[in-house]
């Protein structure tokens, strides 16, 4: 047989295969996986070509140092002596007011130049049309952003205050360089000229400020400046280069990759599942094929290489449709994800549809080949007796491919042998699990079975028969069952019980920015308006620079939390007592103050982050000069109270001299939020956090994340009802067998419809049971670990588990088995005896 | 009235264009407690006649009635109804149901028509036949001789008063094979049962009191 007439015949056995229905599960099965994998990597490969293709759009420049303090004008000049471009920005929140409404706004003020590298681009009404532009806000206007003009209910031409300015709205700014992405900014932006900011008056003692500074120009001048920056900066200060652009975005999409791409994988390894199940139902019906093929004279190597290809055409044209309904499915991610990106996503590019057509072609052969391997052993002999049934099959180590395969993906997506193992074993030691627990569920059902009726009795005998096989369905139902279990109840109670943490009269505004001039007046504005006066805290801006004398470094650290605590400024406040929420766990508070000044208290949580322990000596840096005090007292902090705390107090004298602003948190009542624009009216620089509204951007970021895996784990769903549409297909024919003998001894209809009823249902109920424990484990992990709440156990779930899972499995199963019922019993007998 | 009565019988298949006749206006009467063997040769339509004569398949035209009633009148349950009351079958491959054992397999006709003390009448029955100590077994833990011997059993615990046997001996050797078709004769004359063999064995069915000789579909006149 010549190359071409293999692959010529190879072909049409996979045409008259794919005419006859014998390959639509496993077809099925690869479309799934393949398309569950290309839609998480297709989306990605989005992000990251849109990061590479925009880096310096998305810097602003070819280079920026970012710092929590006003440059020195050497960095601009050691810029300039070497040819590059200059500008800078700076940032910060604060409260923009039109027509008796306030805002929080991120606030952004350019100077000339702005922005170096990429473009910023307007519209002069919503949905106008777009121009780029390379000038700034001229002095006095501001261009703002879509939800600045929505919620203020403005549009271009009116004005806007901020501070103690009124600026009027220029333009509406549609795409700018650096913009952040997180839902922490998403505040509504405002762009203004750097030469308003001194009139404004909102640059204070305690505002968060974060200066920018953008360097352009040759690469060698550029590269130069950056080793000469490195020496220059220091704590609070960054460099961010195009090779390093947005480390925030680089950081947030390996996490998505990872978490999807884990995701997607559990419908991969169900898809596989299915391939075998499928691949083995495949063998079954080729046997006489291939022992008339062998009869007329077929190598071994002749059939094995004629099904090879028969299998990879079929694993391409499936992969194909999967990566074209990844493509398409993608674009979902894409809109709840891309919110959070602020970068316009290019279209990807064609490797992830590489990956996924050898995805799909591997995955395939690797669970599809042993099955192959053993059609070619075929006897001959089977042409004259048909009873001689299945030649010996490969056993787990045939499978050793499939494993491989899964294995290099879990890693591929990982990117971490460590996690991947971590990976691969949980899953591995679940499955493990899972199986014992299901087999040891069934060895008690048989051991009941005996007091049930003939229908029930006769479900749990076919469960039992292929235990292992059941068991292998029921762990891959309870895995798609368990994520949306997991999705749909564990997320609401732990949303409950987030939210169930909140009293009602819990502050809900924060007021930052105090100035100490201002601290009377607003007791007095409170009292006006009888509002209880809130208790006002000091605030220093400082920066630990030492512990014990020793100079500290981020570098010092391996937890992100550590290294970001000692980047930057936290605040430090001073009481004469505790807060009534708080409590003393080690040490003693400061009885006399006086006695003793260099005295700090520390949060308890801070200190384990950063090391800290009682009599240790702290240096702080505030504004350029130090001071140094000992730790006498840790404190235990409620932070979900929302009532505002610090991490560090010292006793009042110590902080004296030093820059200090003023916040306090207070609960407004939702009839009394006029009062807030009444007070940002009246103190222009205050900036007002809404706490609810924090919570509402928490909310829809979950509610987006969420949305995102729900809808990765529908195709694991998918997934799971396809292996156990493939493995009633499977034993179909044996289904049907005993069914017709049954008819033959005389059962209605009815009598085997409730037998398999009765199978299906118990499957059901079993994948539920198990799903209902694993989500249950899943949200007390979730709960203690990631979002530090008690968990509530629902007990619904095991019920709504137990339930759902029998009538849908049920429902599923007669489906896939109805035709079992409609044959005539003697054809039946005819066609598979 | 004859037990059972084939009136005119034909069986034909499409196949392709062409229709291919199986079974040719068979027509014929079985008394009560009578053991007929149907003869013939591979591709005669005896197992066609077998599956008709039991319900299990509907013919193109003609009538099958047993104790009196028309079988296709009836719908497909209510064949199986009929089947269940009237009705034993021993196959060629034993058709015993692998999941459950052998005792389970010959409660299985009695518990499907909801009949009383099923496990006692099912342990008696397999004993009758000699298979008390493998009560537990499952039909794979079984030779061909005694899975045939549980099938015997699941046919006769229900008294039925037709037996259609579709080559009771074909899977197996000569000597188990004597035994089994001893047993069913034995069982036939204890219980008065009607017995229908199917086979293509003429010392068999010399065995039986009639014979009806099938030649391509029809009934040959040596009956």
């Amino acid at each position: 047989m010549t190359f071409f007439q293999r692959n010529s015949l190879a072909l049409r056995l996979l045409w008259r295969d794919w005419r006859a229905g014998e390959i639509t599960l496993l077809a099925a099965a690869i479309v799934i996986a393949v398309s569950s994998l290309t839609t998480v990597s297709f989306f990605t490969d989005r992000v990251q070509r849109a990061l590479i293709l925009q880096s310096n759009q998305l810097l602003g420049g070819d280079l920026s140092i970012i710092s929590d303090r006003p440059f020195t004008s050497e960095f601009a000049e050691a810029a300039r002596t070497r040819g590059l471009a200059v500008t800078s920005a700076l940032r910060f929140p604060s409260m923009a007011t039109a027509g008796g409404e306030s805002l929080l706004t991120d606030i952004k003020v350019v100077s000339a130049g702005y922005p170096l590298r990429g473009e910023v681009k307007l519209a002069d009404a919503l949905f106008g049309a777009e121009r780029t532009t390379r000038d700034i806000p001229a002095p006095g206007t501001a261009w703002v952003d879509e939800r600045l003009l929505s919620r203020l209910s403005v549009k271009p031409g009116d004005s806007v205050t901020v501070g103690r300015l009124r600026l009027r709205i220029a333009a509406l700014v549609t795409q700018e360089p650096d913009s952040v992405i997180g839902f922490i900014n998403s505040a509504p932006k405002l762009m203004m000229n750097d030469s308003d900011v001194a009139a404004s008056g909102l640059i204070q003692a305690g505002s968060r400020v974060r200066y920018r500074l953008y360097i352009a120009g040759e690469t060698a001048g550029v590269d130069e400046f950056r080793t000469w920056a490195q020496t220059r900066i220091g704590a609070g200060q960054t460099i961010e280069g195009i090779r390093d652009a947005r480390p925030e975005i680089r950081s947030a999409l390996e996490r998505a990759e990872r978490f999807l791409g884990l995701a997607a994988l559990v419908s991969v390894i169900l898809s596989a599942v299915a391939i075998a199940l499928a691949a083995r139902r495949f063998l079954r019906r080729h046997l006489d094929g291939c022992a008339i093929m062998r009869c007329l004279g077929a190598r071994q190597s002749t059939v094995v290489s004629l099904y090879l290809v028969h299998f990879i055409a079929l694993g391409l044209v499936a992969a194909i449709a999967g990566c074209i309904i990844g493509y398409a499915a993608q674009f979902a991610l894409a809109s709840w994800l891309a919110s959070f990106l602020a970068v316009a996503l290019p279209l990807p590019s064609l490797a992830p549809a590489i990956y996924g057509l050898a995805a799909g072609v591997l995955l395939l052969l690797g669970f599809g080949l042993p099955p192959l391997v053993t059609l070619s052993q075929v006897s001959t002999l089977r042409v004259l007796r048909r009873d001689l049934g299945l030649p010996r099959a490969a056993g787990l180590a045939g499978y050793a491919l499939g494993f491989a395969v899964i294995c290099g993906l879990v890693l591929s997506k990982t990117q971490d042998l460590r996690l991947g193992a971590f990976v691969l074993g949980g899953f591995v030691a679940a499955a493990a699990v899972s199986v014992v627990l299901i087999l040891g569920l069934l060895r008690l059902l048989t051991q009941v079975r005996a007091g049930g009726g003939v229908s029930f009795r006769y479900g749990v005998a076919n469960l039992r028969r292929h235990a292992m096989a059941n068991t292998i369905q029921v762990v891959a139902l309870a895995l798609g069952m368990m994520a949306l279990l997991t999705l749909t109840l564990i997320r609401g109670d732990l949303l409950y019980s987030w939210q169930a943490t909140l009293k009602p009269d819990a502050p809900n505004r924060f007021v930052v920015g105090i100035q100490a001039e201002q601290v009377q007046p607003l007791d007095a504005f409170f009292a006006a308006r009888s509002i209880a006066k809130p208790v006002i805290f000091p605030m220093v801006r400082g920066r630990l620079i030492a512990i014990n004398g020793r100079t500290l470094s981020s570098t010092d650290y391996t937890e992100d939390r550590a290294r970001r605590l000692i980047d930057r400024e936290f605040n430090l406040s001073w009481a004469e007592r505790p807060q009534p929420d708080n409590r003393i766990v080690a040490g003693r508070w400061w009885d006399d103050p006086a006695a003793r000044i260099d005295q700090l208290s520390v949060e308890e949580g801070i200190a384990a982050t950063l090391g800290l322990k009682l009599e240790d000596r702290l240096t702080y840096d505030v504004a350029g000069s130090t001071f140094e005090a000992t730790i006498t007292s840790l404190r235990k902090v409620e932070w979900d109270s929302f009532r505002a705390n610090f991490f560090v107090v010292a006793p009042p004298r110590l902080l004296e001299g030093l820059p200090v602003s003023y916040m306090t948190s207070l609960f407004v009542p939702s009839t009394q939020t006029a009062t807030l624009n009444e007070l940002v009216r009246e103190f222009p620089n205050v900036v007002v956090i809404d706490v609810a509204q924090i919570m509402a951007q928490v909310q829809k970021m979950m509610d987006q994340v969420t949305n995102a895996v729900q809808f990765v784990f529908l195709f694991t769903l998918a997934a799971g009802l396809l292996v156990l549409y493939t493995a009633i297909a499977s034993t179909r024919d044996e289904r049907e067998y005993e069914a017709a003998i049954m008819r033959t001894l005389g059962a209605s209809r009815r009598q085997i419809a409730a037998t398999q009823l009765a199978e299906f249902s118990l499957m059901g109920a079993l994948a539920g049971l198990l799903a209902a424990a694993g989500a249950s484990a899943l949200g007390y992990a979730l709960a203690l670990k990631v979002l530090h709440v008690p968990y509530e156990a629902n007990h619904w779930i095991w019920l709504i588990g137990v339930v759902a899972g029998s009538i849908g499995i049920a429902i599923a199963g007669m489906l896939g088995a109805r035709r079992v019922l409609a044959a005539p019993p003697l054809q039946s007998l005819r066609r598979i005896a | 009235m004859p037990i059972v009565r084939a009136v005119g019988l034909s069986k034909q298949v499409e196949t392709g264009d062409a229709r291919l006749t199986i079974l040719d206006e068979v027509t014929f009467d079985i008394a009560e407690g009578e053991a007929v063997a149907i003869l013939g040769a591979s591709g005669s339509g005896k197992s066609t006649l077998l599956g008709l004569l039991a319900g299990l398949d509907t013919p193109t035209t003609g009538v099958v009635s047993i104790a009196g009633t028309n079988l296709f009148e009836l719908d497909e349950d209510g064949r199986a109804v009929l089947r269940s009351q009237l009705v034993g079958f021993v196959f060629q491959s034993f058709q015993l149901l692998p999941a459950l054992t052998a005792l389970e397999n010959v409660m299985l006709p009695l518990e499907l028509a909801g009949a009383a003390g099923a496990q006692i009448r099912a342990q008696a029955m397999l004993e009758r036949v000699g298979l008390d100590a493998r009560v537990r077994h499952y039909p794979k833990q079984l030779s061909g001789g005694e899975q045939q011997r549980v099938a015997i059993a699941r046919a006769f615990v229900r008294e039925p008063r037709v037996l259609f046997a579709d080559e009771p001996t074909g899977n197996l050797d000569s000597a188990t094979g004597a035994q089994i078709i001893d047993l069913m004769f034995e069982l036939n004359r204890e219980r008065n049962t009607t017995l229908i063999l199917v086979t293509h064995d003429e010392a068999m069915s010399r065995r039986c009191a009639r014979a009806l000789k099938l030649v391509a579909g029809r009934l040959s006149n040596g009956e």
